[in-house]
């Protein structure tokens, strides 16, 4: 399953762990990521806490992570090469892979449905 | 850019943007596409190898006419303008009287008395009023920019393009020269100059007839449209200086690095020289190459050996190096030379960097003999 926030990240629950990254409306809305900053592996994460840092040529932009757990492997690829990013948000172009994670705090998060209505809520 | 509440105004070109899916941006008070749908660094790219047309309409131009203009011009403006050759353009300031930039500008000389002065856009009303204060009666004044769009076209193979729309390459003007000329079938006035660092022509013509030359010039393989983004990043890898940013009140021609321009030994005086010849730079601009991807922005402090030395001015990630550069203002109290190690405080990171010599990019056709 998979989840979203209103900052645009997302979740995708495999089994005990999760990846994390941020939506394709988020890629598109930065335009292209020329640097990505990660967090350590084997850093515990809070709900909320800066996971790391996305830049574009024009911006920077914290990310936050959509849930709790301890971070056990980051995407490396990103690190080198941020367009990977741009051209598979949410596949390739993930961020970290969580454990120690709380089902229940997806609870707080939107399924796909209802990150959609989103989207075309903040669209007008 | 703009912090004002004023509706901002839009080039005739919107709806061209519009249907080749640009982002719109606010920028100086217009509405101005930042990109079009292949990002930022493809269109920096294309611009670097092939060619690009940008819209640059939200830019000002003034038409200066009469005997005197000349003898007129040469005392407002930081560089000399008495000596211009006809068909020459030249990189010029105006400042205010304590030796401040107001704008800077390039000035053509059409011919023995008519002058075209093309400004910023932001600074465009306060331009005209400047110019309009200190040319005397016997000089006409025209701000035009309304009534005129002004094309960019830029990349090694900008003359090719304008050689497929009928005009002769032999014939085309040699750098930072200006020629009234044709295109489609539109009069214009053709300049090879440029913010990009490539081979390249600026185009103005009839705001009427931006639509038609827009569309003419795209429909030339291999044009493609670049947006303000691309040309941000491609004049920072130039060490090109932008208003509001490199340039503005509190700094002078001298302080940005252009001193050596204004021959300032020479009895010639003009709006703003005393004070440039009174007073010592408190600041130098430079370039600085930061190691890694992330970029430091404007505002970014600037350590030099563990004491604040200065603050970036503009600062990205450079599509042709595949690294972040800055450039930035240094106290003059710090001898920084090309070399020294740098810290960029970016909130909450320090990025290391080294001063550098600029212009950052040193394969551009911008100088290339046709």
């Amino acid at each position: 399953m998979k989840y979203f926030t209103k900052d645009h990240e997302w979740v995708r629950v495999d089994g005990d762990e999760a990846y994390v990254g941020i939506t394709e409306y988020a890629a598109k809305e930065l335009g292209d990521i020329t640097y990505v900053e990660l967090p350590r592996e084997g850093s515990d994460l809070i709900v909320g806490d800066t996971l790391g840092v996305v830049e574009s040529v024009k911006a920077a932009s914290d990310v936050y992570s959509p849930i709790s757990g301890t971070v056990i492997a980051v995407n490396k690829h990103a690190e080198d090469d941020p367009s990977i990013i741009n051209q598979s948000p949410e596949e390739k172009g993930w961020l970290c892979k969580l454990d120690n994670i709380d089902l229940i705090e997806m609870d707080d998060l939107m399924d796909d449905k209802d990150y959609a209505k989103y989207l075309k809520e903040i669209a007008h | 850019m703009s912090t004002s509440d004023q509706p901002l105004q839009s080039t005739v070109l919107l709806n061209e943007h519009i249907a080749l899916g640009a982002r719109m941006v606010p920028f100086a008070g217009w509405n101005m596409p930042v990109q079009y749908s292949e990002g930022i660094i493809a269109e920096h790219k294309h611009t670097r190898e092939q060619v690009s047309l940008f819209d640059i309409c939200h830019m000002g131009e003034f038409r200066v006419k009469g005997a005197n203009a000349a003898s007129a011009l040469d005392k407002i403006a930081a560089r000399p303008v008495a000596e211009q050759k006809n068909g020459v353009c030249r990189y010029n300031f105006i400042l205010n009287k304590d030796g401040g930039v107001l704008d800077d500008i390039i000035i053509y000389r059409l011919a023995d008395d008519e002058f075209y002065i093309v400004v910023n856009a932001g600074t465009r009303p306060n331009d005209a009023a400047h110019f309009r204060k200190l040319l005397p009666a016997d000089v006409s004044f025209a701000d035009e920019s309304d009534a005129t769009a002004k094309l960019d076209l830029q990349g090694p193979l900008a003359a090719d393009v304008l050689e497929s729309c009928g005009l002769e390459k032999a014939k085309l003007p040699a750098y930072f020269n200006c020629m009234k000329s044709k295109i489609g079938g539109v009069d214009c006035i053709l300049s090879r100059t440029g913010y990009t660092g490539e081979l390249g022509f600026e185009i103005y013509i009839p705001a009427d007839k931006a639509v038609e030359i827009w569309r003419l010039l795209l429909s030339k393989s291999p044009v493609k449209p670049a947006g303000l983004g691309a040309r941000d990043t491609l004049r920072l890898e130039m060490g090109y200086p932008l208003y509001g940013h490199e340039l503005n009140t509190e700094t002078s021609p001298v302080e940005a690095g252009f001193g050596a321009m204004l021959k300032l030994e020479s009895p010639r005086t003009f709006e703003g020289s005393d004070a440039l010849k009174a007073k010592a730079p408190s600041k130098k601009l430079i370039g600085i190459e930061l190691e890694g991807r992330r970029a430091a922005r404007e505002g970014s402090p600037v350590l030099f050996n563990g004491k604040l030395a200065g603050k970036v001015s503009s600062g990205a990630f450079s599509p042709s190096l595949g690294k972040a550069v800055a450039m930035a203002y240094i106290d003059s109290a710090f001898d920084v030379k090309n070399g020294d190690e740098l810290a960029l405080d970016a909130g909450k990171a320090t990025i290391p960097g080294k001063a550098t010599e600029l212009p950052f990019y040193k394969n551009g056709t911008v100088r290339k003999k046709l």
